[in-house]
């Protein structure tokens, strides 16, 4: 297989990683890894270079359209990404450290358990809404469009939200994912911030987050341009086609589907890691 | 322009974020493209090899090196140079944000996203771990 042929055949993988990514909202990162260190035999810090890069073009790219919305929270975005953009490089700093085998399966743990989080469903909380005073002193309420009329919010639990804010960025920095399921369940369920609200920043998050860790994968020579550039334009087509298509298509038994090859990409991950072979 | 003592509400400054997002992908996106023409074309029947971590040359690992390969056209150079762009997106997006919190008057959090500029710059611009 020549240069040419492994081109286009990584760009058609990641563009629908990058469709299936965003259909499901786990982003593409999560199978682009898996996808070379297995499929394609790539070493998996290349794969995670590359992929850290196309989280970052599907993060920019998708902004745009959801800042039209009015859901995401700039302050709150703002606030978090200090913990994030320094997990992000203790994530970083752990990845030259530890053995690829190990990297590997914590990926796979990790694919596991973003899989169960964005399968659960979603809980409704009836609880009192009382202001908490830190979130006010940083001004983190707000509101977000709704059928009815403009619906207010206040924010709650600050410090333990910035705190699995920074193991979010950690993961992130360490596997070279967006890791958004984990944003998505600080701000949802720790911090108690509509479901709506929590996912578009989570979006605007991913990709100043990754962008901390992108630094330093780039100086360690992670980032190879003849891999990156297959994985990223083709994860940036798909995650677009897919934000497109979540408006029309039933997700329903795609997601099922998804679920499936990332249960298997995750149990490979596992064996590949613990048989010394990645 | 509107009255000198206006001050940007949210809903314009994530307005001017999105476009900012969206214009630094769309240039990122292109200059890699370009580079990856350019880079089949000179590498395209040679054979791949990834198995083995070695680490990018000196040159496509720091901003002054990839802007050298690039501006002599090398194809790596270019699709690095377009990846570099993209790794500064977000950091140009809160490089803006400075600004508009001082626009709004907001001093807690221009210290708040100083912060994270400062460590998106130690990360790009090579600070050790």
């Amino acid at each position: 297989m020549d240069i040419l042929v492994f081109t286009i055949l990584i760009w058609l993988g990641s563009m629908v990683a990058g469709f299936l990514g965003s259909l499901t909202g786990l982003g593409g990162g999560v199978v682009i890894v898996p996808l070379l260190a297995l499929v394609f035999g790539v070493d998996i810090r290349y794969a995670i270079g590359a992929s850290l890069v196309s989280v970052i073009a599907t993060s920019s790219g998708a902004a745009a359209a959801y800042v039209k919305e009015g859901f995401s929270n700039i302050r709150i975005g703002m606030f978090l990404e200090i913990a994030t953009t320094l997990g992000a490089l203790a994530g970083a700093f752990w990845a030259a450290r530890l053995p690829t085998s190990t990297i590997a399966i914590i990926f796979g743990i990790i694919l596991l358990y973003s899989a169960y989080l964005s399968g659960r469903q979603q809980r409704r909380r009836q609880e009192a809404d009382r202001p908490d005073p830190l979130a006010t002193r940083l001004k983190m309420d707000g509101s977000y469009p709704t059928p009815q009329g403009l619906e207010h919010y206040h924010v709650h639990s600050v410090p333990s939200g910035f705190g699995l804010m920074f193991l979010a960025g950690s993961i992130s920095g360490l596997l070279g994912i967006g890791s958004g399921a984990v944003k998505v369940l600080a701000m949802d369920q720790m911090m108690r911030i509509p479901f709506k609200v929590s996912t578009t920043t989570s979006n605007f998050m991913i990709g100043v987050t990754a962008a901390a860790s992108a630094g330093v994968y780039l100086n360690r020579g992670y980032i190879d341009p003849g891999l990156a550039m297959p994985v990223m334009l083709g994860v940036l087509i798909g995650s677009l086609l897919g934000t497109h298509e979540l408006v029309i298509a039933k997700t329903h038994r795609l997601r099922i589907v998804f679920s499936a090859i990332i249960l298997l990409l995750a149990i490979e991950m596992i064996y590949n890691g613990l048989t010394k072979r990645i | 322009m509107s009255k000198a003592k206006d001050t940007w509400t949210n809903q314009q400054v994530e307005t001017i974020i999105g476009n900012l997002l969206r214009g630094g992908v769309i240039l990122a996106a292109a200059v890699v493209f370009t580079g990856g023409v350019f880079y089949l074309f000179r590498y395209g029947p040679a054979y791949p090899d990834y198995r083995v971590f070695r680490g990018e040359p000196t040159d496509l690992r720091t901003v002054h090196g990839i802007l050298a390969d690039a501006l002599s056209f090398h194809s790596r150079g270019l699709i690095q140079l377009g990846l570099l762009l993209l790794i500064a997106t977000p950091v140009a997006r809160v490089a803006f944000s400075i600004y508009a919190f001082l626009r709004q008057g907001d001093r807690t959090y221009v210290v708040v996203t100083l912060l994270v500029l400062t460590i998106l710059l130690y990360s790009l611009l090579g600070g050790r771990l």
